[in-house]
């Protein structure tokens, strides 16, 4: 008995198709290729801009200021390393205090985000790539450091909506009844409401941060996840493996957790995508506003605020913040409709 | 029709009731009001401690919650929104008025380009599905609605009004318009309008045309298709006539779905082009807490929002008489 020839794949999973399917699109694949550059960015951005050199041998002694700066982004790790001095000091100016005889390895960047100088709208040059801010601020370094805000912003919020659409959307998907009349209705109030006024009313009462801005964003965008969880477990309630489920006793916490949701997940990673898409998008709106990130910290939002009040006499600044939105929720928007078409047999054969 | 149509409104009224409470309850239980920002400007303590309390009577504030709930519902009831609570001490409803206008002027011309430019593109694309016109033109219009409006909207301003001063982008008119003729004052008010105008219509054009495109495909596939083509119609014929009116049907649905992006959209928008409506006055009232005029906004828009769901249901079934409800 040998197998017969082009032996039809057994045993592959709904989760393997659609990454099968989400790997051969190339769209797909760009967006996630950006998302993964910008953690990138995020990550090892104190040794991209820095006012600090990356490695230094100063009086003697051997130094990585920068380095451990990129340790730092790990939580906890501020106990466990620090700088040795004199780089720890806060008023230490590496940049004048190295003299000739030093060696030191500097960033592409030789600033630090909030590092002014007199040089202010200065054109883009080689010394600064992107040019500098009304403050003589380094362009290029701003916008490194402002890629963390953007992400952070996308992946807290959007974990927060998530959390709250879910849980919502299953109680009322999987529960019915008043529960799901309950629910539905707040769901359909909180829609009348554009996102971007109720974003605002909450925000004008809290502490302009960055911290409030992701809250907000995530407490007021759950409900279209909410909305789909809810869809797709009503869908799902009449299959055949959860009468089985039933039928062996479980319970229903774990027939939610263990066998709806997994399955549910699929179309609501969608919407938590495009999800992430807009929380960038107003993220940067709300900085452009003044509600969002307060300078001097950087965010896209705000770099865009300064270019916008200085278009007149240093157009250059525009660029940068503008192209770097547009690729970040660009990117996400792909990375969702390739999901949704690798995750949705119905669309993949049109 | 009409127990539908009355069923309909009436299960709106919850909803009407919901808007109200959540307007209500966001902006109250918020830390922070007018009185203590107003009082904390009077240097000596003891002043301003008596200055805030006379503020918080006069606005009203040291009633309970449930009380001024009921109050405020009373109010609005009769449409009255009451008196801003900046120095000037407006109403609230003429502040409104004053800059509905400008919005709704701004999304009714919005959607309407946007139907005009988007339901042939759809069509086209859409009788000769996966052609060079459909090919061509998605790509063109997912492209422009990859690009967020206010990203749009800075180089636009930078390179049609400031660079090449083609087109102003601040206000609505410029200096000197009550001394100009009729004519020139049509002509300053549209060259104002232009730019705005493209930066809230661009991103709705792909969704839209999509929409008619998917709409269409729909169509092509019934029968009566079928018969027309049977009967010896020419191409041209059966989607200009026998097509494209059912295609319509379904867009109604649309016009609901795009009035709160307009609105939401707004603020950013009509700040950067410093243009007089609702958005720009409702970030006005966030940087003064002006209380009364948030919630008179947030309500507003969430009835019109509300309004636009409920007249899209009910004239898709007026135009689609196969749609009838238990």
């Amino acid at each position: 008995m040998s197998k017969p020839p082009n032996a039809h794949p057994i045993g592959r999973s709904l989760w393997r198709i659609a990454m099968d399917s989400y790997l051969r699109n190339y769209r797909g694949m760009i967006g996630l290729g950006f998302i993964a550059l910008m953690m990138a960015i995020a990550f090892f951005s104190p040794l991209i801009a820095n006012r600090q050199p990356i490695f230094a041998i100063y009086q003697g002694k051997w130094h990585f200021p920068a380095v451990v700066d990129v340790i730092h982004n790990v939580p906890l790790m501020k106990y466990v390393i620090q700088k040795t001095p004199p780089f720890s000091q806060v008023t230490f100016d590496a940049k004048t205090a190295l003299s000739e005889n030093d060696f030191a390895l500097w960033p592409m960047i030789p600033y630090g985000p909030t590092e002014t100088s007199p040089y202010t709208l200065r054109p883009p040059s080689t010394a600064h790539w992107f040019g500098t801010d009304q403050n003589g601020r380094d362009l290029a370094a701003r916008m490194v450091y402002g890629t963390i805000v953007s992400l952070q912003v996308g992946f807290v919020s959007m974990g927060i909506a998530a959390m709250i659409g879910v849980l919502l959307g299953s109680l009322a998907g999987y529960y019915g009844g008043w529960t799901d009349i309950v629910i539905s209705r707040v769901i359909e109030i909180i829609q009348c409401f554009p996102t971007f006024f109720l974003i605002l009313a909450i925000l004008a009462w809290l502490e302009p941060s960055i911290v409030n801005v992701m809250m907000v964003i995530g407490l007021t965008s759950w409900t279209s996840i909410a909305r789909y969880t809810r869809g797709e477990l009503i869908r799902l309630q009449s299959s055949d493996y959860i009468l089985g489920a039933r039928a062996l006793g479980c319970n229903h916490a774990r027939i939610i957790l263990v066998h709806l949701l997994p399955n549910a997940m699929a179309p609501v990673l969608v919407t938590i995508t495009f999800g992430i898409a807009y929380a960038i998008l107003a993220e940067a709106g709300l900085s452009w506003l003044g509600f969002g990130v307060q300078q001097p910290s950087p965010s896209w939002g705000n770099i865009l605020r300064d270019a916008y009040d200085q278009l007149k006499s240093a157009s250059f600044m525009v660029y940068p913040p503008c192209i770097a939105i547009f690729l970040a929720v660009l990117s996400y928007n792909l990375v969702g409709d390739a999901l949704r078409d690798a995750i949705d047999p119905r669309l993949s054969q049109d | 029709m009409l127990t539908y149509a009355i069923r309909r409104i009436l299960l709106a009224i919850p909803t009407l009731l919901g808007i109200t409470l959540v307007t209500f309850f966001i902006i109250n239980l918020a830390p922070g009001d007018p009185a203590a920002m107003q009082a904390n400007q009077i240097m000596d303590p003891r002043v301003s401690e008596r200055a805030f309390k006379q503020l918080r009577e006069y606005y009203g504030l040291d009633k309970p919650i449930t009380v001024r709930y009921v109050e405020w519902l009373k109010r609005i009831a009769t449409l009255d929104f009451g008196n801003s609570m900046t120095p000037d001490s407006r109403k609230v409803s003429e502040k409104i008025l004053e800059r509905l206008p400008a919005t709704m002027s701004l999304a009714a011309l919005s959607i309407a380009i946007g139907f005009v430019i988007s339901i042939p593109i759809g069509v086209l694309s859409g009788a000769k599905r996966n052609g060079w016109f459909d090919s061509i033109s998605s790509t063109i219009l997912y492209g422009l609605y990859a690009v967020p409006s206010y990203v749009m909207a800075i180089p636009l301003i930078l390179w049609i009004s400031i660079q090449w001063d083609l087109l102003p982008f601040q206000g609505m008119v410029s200096d000197g318009y009550q001394s100009m003729t009729p004519l020139q004052q049509t002509a300053d008010l549209a060259r104002h309008y232009i730019l705005i105008t493209f930066c809230f219509t661009y991103g709705s054009l792909a969704y839209q045309s999509r929409f008619v495109r998917q709409n269409m495909l729909e169509v092509l596939k019934q029968d009566y298709i079928l018969t027309a083509r049977a009967k010896g119609l020419g191409e041209t014929s059966v989607i200009a006539k026998h097509a494209f009116r059912n295609t319509l049907i379904p867009l109604v649905t649309l016009l609901g779905l795009t009035l709160p992006q307009i609105i939401g959209g707004s603020v950013i928008l009509e700040v950067m082009f410093n243009w007089p409506g609702i958005g720009r006055l409702f970030f006005e009232s966030i940087f003064q807490r002006d209380y009364p005029t948030i919630m008179a906004l947030s309500f507003i828009t969430a009835v019109l929002v509300l309004t636009g769901t409920l007249i899209a249901d009910l004239l898709y079934g007026v135009v689609d008489p196969r749609v009838r409800y238990e």
